[in-house]
């Protein structure tokens, strides 16, 4: 076989296979973690009946979906029905391709880089632009749905996404400048010439990336979309079995891919932490990718963790924040790397010192500041009387 | 051109794995359809209208149309992202400038109430 053929065709194809492999299989794996995880936090058990610690539940449930009846309701627009839930599990997956798992591995006599897909020089841009498309996806699946739940469920979601899209580019363009540019490998070098994660100065952008897509990807606290109090299912009402898998499997991909180019633009990708100190050289022994893969699982306990603690947003509040408090918030964190950036990597590290420094005085304040008595020793204190 | 065609890849293996598995298991699965069960979910009676024919609120275009703007400023602000090491004070200030537009017109639109829902 001719040595292009292996590179411009075997190679993507093996490597977009595991990619849409990995992403159901982590999506499995990931609900039985956050199901067993919720259950801690609610003091209850979760799943524990098959297998160890209940860890089969996940493969149960997968042969429980696929073999499901596929309803599809008679009055629905039958192809955009299918269309919906493509479209959104597609982005999540090239997205996984486009960010840097590791630099380089060579298999079988082929050495590639470890992105599963490609180092293109603008993958950042191509990220944003491929992310977006999921908002077709969850609009047309409630369009095409022909029914009232998920129509105005759709569209409900469809103007969270797009109004959370513009903070996370804002706070994205942050990362970018810090770094100077869009490629990804080049983002994480940046970050190792600079000697510090770009969450340091990037503090403010990160929080906003990743709250804005805590949004993006419908979890709670901002799973409106999916308010079983108010609207059903949202856009899913109308898709069961195994359709409905596959929009499971585009949450939890897209909760990877968030929280993988956050590693990357923020955390030094593969890096390991502190890269150019060099006593702390024996942390090599963790391979590149673990490194990467170790950050990403960090990053979706944040997102198990929030839903155990957030109750869901109002629709309004939900606008307001996004509009009223991110875009404001976003557009002033801009000008502040940009106002340090002047000075090149020193601003950077000062803004970064100053910004670590003010986070520290604000919890030492939360701190000491005496914890409010609960509901019910107020209650008593005021005298209220409880009527029955 | 030739680094895109990995990610074509991607998208098109992403599109076919869940196709593939619906058909694969279209032999396989439980197959019962009744009038009832594909009808749009109600609580218990037929609707008497496509949904199509519902409208919606008009904020919905509102948010659309704002996101445009506020998006296409975005993407006037990565080459300068990029280049901004070179460019530095000046860079700094034009951008200034450029912003103050927007914000401008983000002030006058919050003003207008085009920010809140309810």
């Amino acid at each position: 076989m001719s040595e292009s053929l292996v590179h411009n065709v075997l190679v993507p194809f093996v490597k977009g296979l595991l990619t849409v492999i990995l992403v159901a299989t982590a999506a499995g794996i990931l609900t039985w973690i956050e199901r067993r995880g919720l259950g801690r936090l609610q003091i209850r058990k979760g799943p524990n009946r098959v297998g160890p610690a209940g860890f089969f539940q996940w493969i149960a449930d997968v042969v429980k979906l696929v073999f499901k009846e596929d309803v599809v309701p008679s009055r629905a627009e039958k192809v955009i029905h299918l269309l919906g839930p493509l479209l959104l599990f597609m982005p999540a997956v090239v997205v996984l391709g486009l960010v840097p798992w590791g630099p380089e591995l060579t298999l079988f006599g082929v050495t590639t880089p470890l992105h599963a897909a490609a180092d293109v020089n603008v993958a950042l841009l191509l990220i944003l632009a491929v992310s977006s498309i999921g908002v077709y996806g969850i609009i047309l699946a409630g369009w095409s749905s022909n029914s009232k739940y998920p129509l105005l469920g759709g569209l409900r979601s469809a103007a969270q996404l797009i109004s959370y899209e513009v903070p996370m580019g804002f706070a994205v363009v942050a990362a970018v400048l810090m770094a100077g540019s869009l490629s990804m490998v080049e983002i994480i070098e940046a970050q190792k010439e600079a000697g510090v994660w770009f969450v340091f100065p990037g503090l403010v952008a990160f929080f906003l990336y990743f709250v804005s897509g805590v949004a993006e990807t419908n979890r709670t606290p901002f799973d409106l979309p999916e308010a079983e109090s108010e609207l059903v299912g949202g856009f899913h009402t109308e898709y069961s079995g195994f359709r409905w898998a596959i929009f499971f499997m585009s949450e939890y991909g897209n909760m990877i891919s968030i929280g993988a180019v956050a590693t990357t633009l923020f955390f030094g990708g593969w890096l390991r932490p502190f890269p150019n100190v060099a006593w702390l050289s024996f942390l090599d022994v963790v391979p590149a990718f673990f490194w990467f893969a170790g950050k990403v699982f960090l990053f979706l306990l944040v997102y198990i963790w929030f839903r155990a603690t957030f109750p869901r947003y109002r629709f309004d509040q939900l606008m307001a924040l996004g509009w009223k408090a991110l875009i404001p918030i976003s557009l002033g964190n801009l000008f502040l790397v940009a106002l340090a950036a002047l000075w090149g990597a020193a601003g950077l590290k000062v803004l970064g010192a100053v910004l670590v420094l003010l986070v520290a005085a604000g919890l030492v304040a939360a701190w000491r500041r005496p914890a409010r008595a609960s509901v019910t020793t107020r209650m008593a204190a005021e005298k209220v009387e409880v009527r029955a | 051109m030739q680094s895109y065609i990995p990610i074509l890849f991607f998208a098109a293996i992403a599109a076919l794995f869940p196709i593939a598995i619906l058909v694969v298991m279209a032999l396989l699965r439980a197959k019962a359809p009744n009038p009832t069960k594909l009808s749009p979910y109600e609580c218990g009676i037929a609707s008497a209208t496509d949904a199509h024919d519902h409208r919606f609120s008009v904020r919905y275009y509102l948010i659309a149309v704002l996101f445009v703007v506020f998006d296409v400023e975005t993407v006037f602000l990565f080459p300068w992202a990029v280049m901004y090491d070179k460019l530095l004070l000046f860079g700094l200030i034009e951008m200034a400038v450029f912003l103050y537009i927007l914000v401008l017109g983000y002030v006058y639109v919050w003003k207008r109430g085009a920010l809140s829902w309810a």
